[in-house]
């Protein structure tokens, strides 16, 4: 096990293991996005009280799943590196921050405007909505901070703390409909209890949940990889790589 | 299928502006991130691979420097 963690640091070993890891999870993301949205656009019935308006489901709920678990991810890499020094958890945890902050843009953005048709306003100051807004800044504030020192390692450290403080958000943003009951409804998607829509609805929502989770693991793994050139360029193991490729 | 048309697929039962602007988003982002990651990787490589020409030229340069008086010295 340990043994086995200590691989996964090693820039070198995570380079040649993702590129193998790579084509599955592109292969999954493709392949469950594009069914999901031929089956949620086309063939899912339309909902009885909101008509075809509720077919933004389909990218609402996935995008703000990887919101959050995107940010939770990058809080568990920044302790990674706090603790134990391994600089892959702090290259993944760079790379993640702009797909999560798009990943809440596209949450917030889809919900306005799915709200205009059936709340009758974009925007209004509901808890859940307004933590999101809260993730949002967060990652941003993640991505300016990582970009304002000229070291890399206070930078580095200075975004794991961001991250493993913000993360107390996320508790938040998923209770915030129980505690605050105002605007935006409960969960209506889980994984442990019965779905509450027919199953036509519902399968195409998990499809798409799970395309955008393979979409978030093989765009880190590819991005992580090159952060990893970036990073090693003077290794000898990477020179090595630019060699045989020639 | 749930819609008996184009064009009522397109219409979206009125809701289109809403429908279709959430997904177009989304689906665009998706595939900038995908091209944005994609371009990245092609740069590096490319960039590693021009300085290991460089490296590589400047080394054989440095051969014939401390080569080429020898010879010449043969030669003469």
């Amino acid at each position: 096990m340990w043994s086995f963690i200590h691989k996964l640091g090693s820039p070198k070993w995570f380079y040649r293991i993702s590129a193998k890891l790579q084509p599955w999870f592109w292969v999954a993301a493709a392949g469950l996005i594009v069914v999901g949205t031929v089956w949620g656009l086309l063939f899912a019935p339309a909902d009885y009280q909101q008509g075809n308006s509720f077919r933004i489901i389909y990218v609402h709920v996935p995008a703000a799943f990887l919101a959050q678990s995107i940010f939770v991810s990058m809080a568990v890499a920044g302790l990674v590196f706090m603790v134990w020094k391994i600089k892959v958890a702090d290259m993944a945890a760079a790379v993640m921050a702009p797909l999560g902050a798009a990943m809440t843009f596209v949450s917030l953005f889809s919900g306005a405007v799915w709200g205009v048709p059936t709340w009758g306003t974009w925007w209004m100051w509901d808890a859940r909505l307004t933590s999101m807004l809260i993730l949002l800044f967060l990652y941003l504030g993640v991505i300016a901070l990582r970009g304002a020192f000229t070291s890399r390692d206070s930078a580095s450290r200075a975004a794991s703390v961001l991250a493993m403080v913000g993360v107390i958000n996320i508790p938040i943003i998923k209770y915030s409909v129980d505690w605050w009951y105002t605007l935006h409804q409960p969960a209506t998607f889980t994984i442990t209890s019965r779905p509450a829509m027919p199953m036509d609805m519902w399968l195409p929502l998990l499809m798409m949940v799970l395309g955008f989770y393979s979409f978030f693991i093989a765009l880190t793994l590819m991005r992580t990889r090159n952060e990893i050139l970036r990073r090693e360029s003077n290794k000898r193991w990477v020179r090595e790589l630019v060699e045989e490729a020639k | 299928m749930a819609f008996d048309s184009f064009a009522a697929f397109i219409a979206m039962g009125g809701h289109a502006p809403y429908v279709w602007s959430s997904w177009v988003i989304t689906l665009l982002l998706i595939l900038g991130l995908v091209w944005h990651a994609r371009f990245e990787r092609r740069q590096l490589v490319e960039s590693l691979k021009r300085r290991a020409r460089r490296e590589r030229a400047r080394q054989q340069q440095g051969e014939q420097a401390t080569v080429y008086p020898v010879d010449q010295g043969e030669s003469s």
